[in-house]
């Protein structure tokens, strides 16, 4: 899951659990799943140093990345 | 790089325009290819010097008619003496810059260029040879331009004919002739529609960068994503970024984040350079590629100036690399911002949530409450009613009427004559009261006119 998809599922909840129609099993199960994206968003925040990758391609058309010396 | 080297031409070789001017020339200083050239077509005249010529007048006339083309004897062909002025004007001058107006420009159908160019009072003849040119779009007539060629022979018509590989027009005329010609075909084509750029990630998880591996811009962008936003990774796609053979590594490289698919963004670029350093970037193959690449790009070509067909294309056209970075990833403290944000309209909405239920759960206890309160009281209407019906059907209320119940002493109801036998003990039971009593006699019905038992007792 990317950051950017975990922000949307996000803003996605917080919009469905403002209606007031919602059973409160499924705004439970919905404020769960919240907390997992947070959870999961907030893991990709916590990287402090840029990777640096070259691609490269094998003869076989498969892609592998590798650190890139500075 | 030489093509913004506009400080004069190579000055050709003097020996070789001294040549042309002395009384006794010396043997052309010619190139060593074109020497053995030139040694086959006319055999080198002999040693002499000019004394032997005027003391021995006979020896001389034997020597002249040695020398090719001295005497009618001696005549050289056509062919001969065109190839050899071709040699020793090809030797003479190493290529230089000539500046001057075009005229007469042809394009041939095989690909060749053919145009004059003019001086006040001195036409040149030129061709730029398909696959030596390095030109970027066929000049105009009229164009003044400087030319980069070398000046030869063409026997075939006996002509002198200067053979142009690099060209520049005043004014940047010819990059920018090139640059509208390919703009001209992409926008005929729809690739440069506003409706086609893309939005980019708010939030790419990984940038792909196209750019050379010793470049500055790669270390530009990297510098930025690591202070704006270092959980963004930066992968490299290497290609050439300059040179004959970059336009083909472009693409190639484009094609590989295609097939690849796991970047999020591209930036494609370099940092800045000459007019012709950059020239990759206006390639109208590099210009399809970027346009067909699946995921948004952002095009960085050069400093702010530079305006290239790649800018035009992609999704987002940067001035510089470091800007195509700030543009392609967000600010990690704003995103952390974002993410507390996002956390407490979540709690607060699920706490919002859970207190609306157990509001509208303890409503619903108190509705329950109330229904079943009304729907006790509702039963015992029934009930009383029910009560009163069941009264008024009562066999009891028959005996208000003057009628008897008689029960065995087991409380049965007697119906029949046959539960009396003489000697049964009996309860007789009337409006108001129950009586014991004993059968004195029982007579059924068919031994008797009318059916009867008779029984004594005492009231109780």
């Amino acid at each position: 899951m990317t950051f950017e998809a975990s922000m949307e599922r996000l803003e996605a909840i917080a919009a469905r659990l403002e209606d007031d129609e919602l059973d409160l099993d499924t705004a439970l199960a919905l404020f769960e799943e919240g907390i997992a994206e947070l959870r999961a968003a907030s893991a990709f925040l916590t990287r402090a140093e840029t990777r640096l990758k070259q691609l490269n391609e094998a003869a076989d058309g498969m892609f592998r990345i590798d650190d890139l010396r500075e | 790089m030489t093509a913004r080297r506009r400080g004069g031409p190579p000055s050709p070789s003097l020996g070789a325009l001294e040549l042309f001017g002395s009384d006794a020339p010396p043997p052309p200083k010619v190139e060593a290819r074109s020497a053995s050239r030139a040694a086959r077509a006319v055999p080198p005249p002999p040693p002499r010097d000019a004394r032997d010529l005027r003391e021995a007048p006979r020896r001389a006339v034997y020597v002249e008619e040695a020398i090719p083309g001295a005497t009618p004897g001696s005549a050289v062909s056509v062919m001969a003496l065109t190839a050899t002025a071709r040699d020793v004007l090809e030797g003479a001058f190493t290529p230089l810059w000539v500046r001057g107006e075009v005229s007469d420009f042809k394009a041939h159908r095989n690909g060749h260029w053919y145009f004059c160019l003019r001086g006040e009072d001195a036409q040149l003849k030129c061709v730029a040879w398909s696959r030596e040119r390095r030109i970027p779009a066929p000049p105009d007539d009229g164009m003044q331009v400087v030319a980069l060629g070398r000046l030869t022979v063409y026997p075939a018509r006996g002509e002198m004919q200067f053979s142009v590989t690099r060209m520049e027009a005043e004014g940047d005329g010819l990059w920018r002739k090139a640059l509208e010609l390919t703009r001209a075909r992409l926008q005929a084509d729809g690739l440069l529609d506003t409706a086609r750029k893309r939005a980019l990630p708010r939030y790419p998880r990984r940038v792909a960068v196209i750019t050379s591996r010793d470049g500055a811009a790669l270390r530009d962008i990297y510098a930025v994503v690591q202070r704006r936003c270092p959980s963004v990774e930066v992968v490299l796609v290497p290609a050439a970024v300059q040179g004959d053979s970059a336009p083909e590594s472009l693409c190639f490289a484009l094609d590989q984040v295609a097939r690849w698919g796991d970047a999020d963004l591209v930036i494609i670029g370099r940092g800045g350079g000459a007019r012709e350093d950059l020239w990759a970037f206006n390639d109208e193959r590099v210009a399809r590629a970027l346009a067909n690449c699946p995921i948004p790009t952002i095009s960085a070509v050069g400093h702010e100036i530079d305006m290239s067909i790649c800018d035009l294309v992609a999704d987002l056209r940067a001035p510089t690399p470091s800007a195509a970075a700030e543009a392609a990833v967000p600010v990690q403290s704003e995103l952390s911002e974002r993410l507390r944000m996002s956390a407490s309209t979540l709690s607060a909405l699920a706490s919002e949530r859970v207190a609306s239920a157990r509001t509208s759960a303890a409503d619903r206890a108190r509705d329950i409450a109330g229904g079943a309160a009304r729907r006790v009281d509702r039963c015992r209407l029934q009930l009383e009613s029910s009560a009163g019906r069941l009264n008024a059907l009562s066999p009891l209320a028959t005996l208000d009427r003057g009628y008897a119940i008689v029960r065995t002493g087991e409380g049965r109801t007697v119906r029949s004559i046959g539960a009396l036998q003489p000697g049964t003990q009996v309860e007789v039971v009337v409006r108001d009261g129950t009586a014991a009593a004993t059968v004195e006699r029982a007579v059924p019905n068919d031994q008797s006119a009318r059916p009867r038992a008779a029984v004594t007792g005492t009231e109780s």
